[in-house]
Parts: C-alpha cells; sequence; structure tokens
C-alpha cells in the first residue's frame, strides 16, 4: 500500500522539481528587482525625514525663510517617496509568501518576529508622517517640529528590524531541529544573531550617505547650472555634510563587516577576494575575473588578502574549494560588486575629505566646478555602492537562502507559471520608475522666490 | 497563546476591512465620480479624507502578513503558494494604488491628474476584489494545507471567490460612502453629502442583497462555512443584518455621524462571524489553528511584541484621527 503510494507520488515529485527548477531563475529575479528597487525608496524613508527636521529646525530657531522654505518642499517630495516606499515595500512581503513559501513556512517562527516589530515601526512612520504631512497649518510650530522625530526614529528602527531578519539568514541561530525538522525557536536570539551588528550597522549608515548624497547632487547639478543662491547652498551644506561625516565611519564599519564575514562565511569571502583554493600568503584581487579557472585582469597585491584578514603575510585563508562546486556562489559577480563598492566608498571618503579641505581654505563650494561636479556623480554613486554591497551579501551567500539550512530551489515556490510573474513585475516597475524619475524632476525644477517671505513658505502646499 | 495570536490576526484583519476598506472604498467613487469638471468636487473630497490616513490604515495588511507568517507559518505558505496569481494582483493593485495616488496629488496639469486618477481609481477596485476572492477561496476549503497543494486556478476562479471579491467591493464601496458623508457635511458641502448619502444607501442595499443572495452560493459551494454560518455563528449574522438595517434607517434619517460606527460594526460582525463560523479550522477542512500554530517561544514574543507596540500605536493612531477629524483652524 506504502509502496503503491510512493509510486504513485514519484512521477509528481519529479514534476514539482522540474517546475521548482523553472521558477527559480525568475523568482529570485523578480525578489532581486522589487527588493533592489525598494532598497533605494527605504534608504531615502530612513534618513530623508532627518534632513527635513534639520531644515525645519533650522528655519524655526533662527527665523530662516529659506530653510523653512526648504524643509516645505522636502517634505513635499518625500511625501511622494515615502508613498512609493510603503507600498514597494509591501510587495516584498507577499513575495516571501509567493515566491519561497517553504523558506516562510519553515523558518517564519524563527526569523519572522523583527517583521512584526517592523510593522510596529512602520505603524509609527506612517501615522506621524500623516500628521507631519498634513499638520503644517494645523499645529503649532513647535508640535509640527516634534512630530517629525518619531518619523525619524521608528525609520532608522525598522530598518534595523528588518535587516536584522535578512543578517539571520546569513547568519541562522535561535533554533533548535530535530530529524530536519524545527522543534523549538527563540526569536529574540534569532534576532540579535551574530551578523546583526555588523550589518544593521553597515546598512543603516549607508541609508545616510546615500540620502545625503542623492539629494546633495540634486543641487550640486543645481549650482553647476548657475543657481547659486541661499536655498540651494543650504541644501547642499546640510546633505552634503550628513553623507560626508559618516564615510569614515563607514569605512571602519565595513571593514568589521568583511573581518565577521571571513570568520563565518568563509565562501563568501573567498568569492568576494576570487580566492579559489585554500592557501597561506593570499594575494588581495583588485578587478579581474575568473575565466576557467584563471583570474584575468586583476591587479594582484601580493599577501594583500593574508595581511589584511589576519595581519600576517603568511596567513591561511580558506577559498572556494572548501565547498563543492554546486555549493559555490557566482563568484565574479561577487567579486566585481565588492570591489565597486569598496571603490565608490573610498571614492565619498576622499570626497568628504575634498569637502573638508575646501571649507578650511573658506572656498565655498559652490565656486569649485570640479567639486560639484564630483558632488554630483556622488548621489548615482552612493546607490551603485548600495546596491552592490546587497548583491555582495546575497549572491554571496548563494546557493543558500538560509545559509547552510535551505537552499533558494528548496524553498521556491514550485507551482506553474510562477515564472511569469517577473515579467509583469518588470513591466511594471519600468513604468513606475520612469514616472517617478519625471515626477522627482518636476518637483526638483519648480521655480523658487528670489527672497522667500512668509507668504511663499506657507505656499508650498505639501500635499 | 495561538488563540491571542489569532485574535491579534483578525484584530487586524478588521482593522484592515473597515479602515484600509474604505480608502479602497473611497478610490471606487473617485472611478465614479464623472468627468474632470463634475467630478472635481468629489475628488477634492476623497483626497482630502484620505490623505492624511491611508498610509497608517494601509499598514494594517503588512500587520496581517508578518503576523500569519509568524504564528502560522504553514497556512501563510500554503494561501500564498497555491493562490499567488490573485496574491499577485493583489500586490501590484496596491502598489499602483499607492504610487498613482502620491502621484495624482504631486501635480497639478489635468491630463497627469487623469492619468494617475484612472490608475488610482482602477486599482482601488481590482485590489479588493482580488482580496475578496482569496477570502472565498480560503473560506470555500479551496487551499489545502501544504505548499503548491492547491489548484492555482480553480482555488480562486470560483464561486464563492467571485461572491467574495464582489462583497468586497461593494462592502469598500459602502464603508466609504457612508464615511465620505459625514466627512461632507463637516466640510461644509451638503450638496456632496446628499450625492454620498443616496450613493451609501443604494451600495448599503445592493451589497446586501448580494450577502443575503451569498448564502444559497455557499450552500452549494462552501458547505463547511455555510454550516457554520447557519450555525454557531449565526448570533453574529443576524447581529451584521440587523446593524446594517439600522445603518439603513440612520442613513434615511441623516444620523452621518453615528451612521459610520453602524455600518463598520455590520462589517466587523460577519468578519467574526466567518471566522466563528470555521474555527477551530484555519485552512478547511485540513488545517486547525494549534496544527498550524508556531512554537510557543515565537507565538509568546510575537503577543509581548504586539502587545507592547499596540499599545504604542494604538494612542497614536487616534491622535491621528482626532487631528484630522477637527475642523482646520488656519494658523
Amino acid at each position: 500500500m506504502i509502496a503503491e503510494h510512493a509510486a504513485a507520488a514519484a512521477p509528481g515529485a519529479l514534476a514539482v522539481a522540474r517546475s521548482a527548477a523553472a521558477n527559480v531563475d525568475n523568482a529570485a529575479l523578480q525578489m532581486g528587482l522589487t527588493l533592489g528597487w525598494h532598497i533605494v525608496l527605504a534608504a531615502l524613508g530612513v534618513a530623508f525625514p532627518t534632513l527635513i527636521l534639520m531644515a525645519e529646525w533650522r528655519g524655526r530657531r533662527r527665523g530662516d525663510k529659506v530653510a523653512l522654505l526648504l524643509a516645505r518642499r522636502w517634505a513635499k517630495t518625500f511625501a511622494v517617496l515615502f508613498a512609493v516606499g510603503a507600498v514597494s515595500g509591501t510587495i516584498l512581503s507577499f513575495e516571501l509568501g509567493i515566491l519561497w513559501p517553504r523558506f516562510m513556512s519553515a523558518w517564519g517562527p524563527v526569523f519572522g518576529f523583527p517583521f512584526t516589530l517592523e510593522g510596529v515601526a512602520f505603524f509609527i512612520e506612517a501615522i506621524f508622517l500623516g500628521i507631519y504631512l498634513y499638520g503644517w497649518d494645523r499645529l503649532s510650530p513647535r508640535a509640527h517640529l516634534l512630530s517629525g522625530v518619531p518619523i525619524a526614529v521608528a525609520g532608522l528602527a525598522s530598518a534595523w528590524f528588518v535587516v536584522t531578519a535578512n543578517s539571520w539568514m546569513n547568519s541562522p541561530s535561535g533554533f533548535r531541529l530535530s530529524h530536519g525538522k524545527l522543534v523549538s525557536a527563540s526569536p529574540w536570539a534569532a534576532m540579535i544573531n551574530a551578523a546583526t551588528p555588523t550589518e544593521t550597522s553597515h546598512m543603516i549608515i549607508a541609508a545616510y550617505i546615500v540620502t545625503g548624497f542623492v539629494v546633495a547632487s540634486v543641487y550640486a547639478v543645481g549650482m553647476l547650472r548657475g543657481h547659486t543662491g541661499a536655498y540651494h547652498r543650504l541644501a547642499f551644506r546640510l546633505s552634503f555634510w550628513t553623507a560626508a561625516i559618516l564615510t569614515p565611519v563607514q569605512v571602519i564599519v565595513g571593514d568589521f563587516s568583511v573581518r565577521y564575514v571571513s570568520a563565518s562565511q568563509p565562501v563568501k569571502l573567498a568569492a568576494m577576494e576570487l580566492v579559489q583554493r585554500t592557501s597561506r600568503g593570499v594575494p588581495e584581487t583588485l578587478g579581474g575575473v575568473l575565466i576557467g579557472g584563471k583570474v584575468v585582469g586583476a591587479l594582484r597585491i601580493p599577501d594583500g588578502l593574508s595581511l589584511l584578514n589576519s595581519f600576517s603575510p603568511h596567513a591561511r585563508v580558506l577559498g572556494l574549494d572548501i565547498v563543492p562546486a554546486a555549493q559555490r556562489p557566482p563568484a565574479n559577480l561577487v567579486h566585481l560588486s565588492f570591489d565597486l563598492m569598496v571603490a565608490i566608498g573610498f571614492g565619498m571618503f576622499f570626497l568628504a575629505l575634498w569637502g573638508a579641505w575646501l571649507a578650511r581654505r573658506h572656498r565655498p563650494a559652490e565656486r569649485s566646478r570640479w567639486f560639484l561636479r564630483a558632488a554630483a556623480v556622488a548621489g548615482p554613486a552612493a546607490v551603485a555602492a548600495m546596491e552592490a554591497g546587497w548583491l555582495v551579501t546575497e549572491e554571496g551567500r548563494q546557493p543558500w537562502i538560509v545559509y547552510r539550512h535551505m537552499t533558494v530551489v528548496q524553498a521556491v515556490n514550485p507551482e506553474p507559471g510562477l515564472w511569469a510573474g517577473f515579467w509583469v513585475v518588470l513591466a511594471l516597475y519600468t513604468v513606475l520608475t520612469l514616472v517617478l524619475g519625471y515626477l522627482l524632476a518636476r518637483l526638483a525644477r519648480a521655480p523658487l522666490p528670489a527672497e522667500p517671505t512668509e507668504a511663499d513658505v506657507a505656499a508650498v502646499k505639501v500635499v | 497563546m495561538a488563540q491571542a495570536v489569532l485574535v491579534f490576526l483578525w484584530a487586524g484583519v478588521s482593522a484592515y476591512a473597515v479602515l484600509g476598506g474604505a480608502d479602497f472604498g473611497a478610490g471606487f467613487w473617485d472611478l465614479v465620480a464623472g468627468g474632470a469638471r463634475r467630478g472635481a468636487a468629489q475628488r477634492d473630497l476623497i483626497e482630502h479624507s484620505i490623505g492624511p490616513v491611508w498610509e497608517a490604515n494601509h499598514v494594517w495588511l503588512v500587520f496581517v502578513l508578518v503576523v500569519l507568517w509568524t504564528g502560522f507559518p504553514l497556512a501563510f505558505s500554503s494561501i500564498t503558494s497555491t493562490l499567488y496569481i490573485p496574491l499577485t494582483g493583489v500586490a501590484l493593485g496596491v502598489i499602483l494604488r499607492g504610487s498613482a495616488f502620491a502621484f495624482r496629488k504631486s501635480v497639478a496639469d489635468l491630463w497627469l491628474r487623469r492619468v494617475f486618477g484612472a490608475a488610482f481609481a482602477a486599482s482601488s477596485v481590482i485590489t479588493p476584489f482580488f482580496l475578496g476572492a482569496v477570502a472565498g477561496a480560503i473560506a470555500s476549503g479551496r487551499v489545502p494545507a501544504g505548499v503548491a497543494a492547491g489548484d492555482v486556478f480553480s482555488s480562486w476562479i470560483n464561486p464563492t471567490s467571485v461572491l467574495g471579491g464582489v462583497l468586497a467591493v461593494g462592502t469598500c464601496a459602502y464603508l466609504a460612502a457612508t464615511y465620505l458623508t459625514a466627512d461632507a457635511r463637516r466640510a461644509g458641502q451638503p450638496g456632496l453629502a446628499a450625492a454620498f448619502r443616496l450613493r451609501a444607501l443604494v451600495t448599503g442595499v445592493v451589497t446586501g442583497a448580494i450577502a443575503l443572495g451569498g448564502i444559497a452560493i455557499l450552500h452549494s459551494d462552501a458547505r463547511v462555512l455555510y454550516h457554520g454560518l447557519t450555525g454557531r455563528a449565526l448570533p453574529l449574522v443576524v447581529a451584521s443584518g440587523v446593524l446594517g438595517l439600522v445603518s439603513l434607517a440612520l442613513l434615511a434619517r441623516r444620523y452621518f455621524t453615528l451612521v459610520r460606527v453602524t455600518a463598520a460594526a455590520a462589517v466587523l460582525c460577519i468578519l467574526w462571524g466567518w471566522a466563528a463560523a470555521q474555527y477551530p479550522y484555519l485552512l478547511v477542512p485540513s488545517l486547525t489553528v494549534p496544527a498550524a500554530a508556531a512554537p510557543s517561544a515565537s507565538l509568546v514574543a510575537l503577543v509581548v511584541g504586539l502587545g507592547i507596540g499596540a499599545a504604542t500605536f494604538v494612542p497614536a493612531m487616534i491622535l491621528l484621527f482626532t487631528i484630522f477629524q477637527r475642523p482646520v483652524t488656519e494658523r
């Protein structure tokens, strides 16, 4: 009877495996597209409120009309960004179940908890955003400023919670298995896992740097086009320096992150550095790709990686060969993404130094066209660095969705036809990106009063 | 503990239905408001009413999803894997609705407002339809326990799902019309208030009639639900009917503030009636609440987190509603 059952089930199981294989690549692309898209808006959602509050605070304290005008106009832009960020984040919650149902049914009880707390933080954000955006004319100046504080705090908290869920995928802990089945879970331990400190701090700082430089690049372009009035100068200063002062911090946090990865996810590090064979005295590989077992086109610093990693030129570094080929991540993608992120990271750090040097010599930024050009590039570059860093984390973990516990193929929804979702989502997101870009450009180009008065400030309808 | 999580879950569904549902319904009225000139006043009222609150109301949907996957992971995966087509529809509807609404508010040009308005309004109808279809799939026992265990089409293309979808759209439209009636009166627009009062009356009667006729569909298509609704959950069903009639009477006599409460209560009675009718099954007929529940430590963490969370965001939400329900004092 049982044998009959198994025989009957076998072709079904084969069909399921086949459709899982058909679905997995597109499911990963769909998740990647929607998540990679959301990350940009999420970063702005986390850090932009801080910029707006800084502008409003300055405006209220000093009676600075320019700062108040800036706060209002930024709030108007933020209203659009937050709305799109909120709904593009909601899609991800659906996709976790639609695309990766086995991941959720097996591990939801372990790592789902921070999402609950993130939901609470999201409530606070959305509620106070409603009050803040619609309250310019309904609240006293002080109450209005205060109503913005929970948005900034909750945004930071929700970023922290969400990233702990991702860090858990890299460093799963806080559960006990028996015969492959979950028997107990400790959600607190899962949330505060070994990867949490480095991943959350690296991501949150990235959010502020990306936001600062993206906003600054808008005004750098404006100043290059000759708009060097008080409005542009203030907007540039606030945003640029918010990002700039964090760049050295990010370099240090990034270093901690790599050390953590090297200790706990050696295969990811091997991919990041194109280390094929476990050996001593491993060179640092800058650029280059792995073709047919050979690294081509790289700049190699002898013993560099061993030195960086363990402070000894002869230190051993584990290579991709510690796991079978099927368990290795796409090394070239991970390596190039990593190098891109590090290169841009240092570039932004040097840009910050350049800005500090100009400030020390009392040379206003708007007079140095080359500095402005660099700052204009810094925004898109910061976004690219963040996306690259995210690719390192995610692709470097492949083929695992939960490191060493579940692969993406095991996790994917095997229902027929799932792969088609990617094309639908791609079409929608293409349109969405174009429209959002067009509207943001329009908002940025809206004409400014030469010398803002109270009436000009009040005339900006935030929503 | 699983019961406590279930109560949180259903409270989230309830809040989303009466708050988020009304926001979708407002989109429905935006859709049928007529040409740009004729519908302008209605659209302004709609924008004004849902603008400050829709994002907060929308979070209830996220809340429901996370509580479901943390507390009842197998139920979540069974639903999302089998019903991936309508749920993808919901997800896309959500992003289209939210983006288009925000986009429309940020522009003044008529042609852009038309394009975004159409996207906003259409997605406001499609999304609740799919959500109702999902509810119908679950309620009629077409989502078996297990990942990808159900049929991707017949699970949600069936009489109960269609009934669920239509009822969801009708309920959203009805709730929105009752809320907008009061908003219009407070905004000093008696003409709009009268128009929305009429719409509330019509959609209330139509939706109620569909719900009554739906009983016959459930009798043949969703037996477990039918027996539950006519058995254990009967008091709630009757209460919903009575509240529905009371709401119509209140609307007719222009008690616009009170009718918000009774209309929402009627919807809540039906939702809790559904829950009572299929309890202890999360997925009829194969998955019960205890069988679906996560390990107890997860449930405890969830209840603690939600308890503390609710203690912070519920007062904040009340603050939000009170600020925007009182008349503007221009500063």
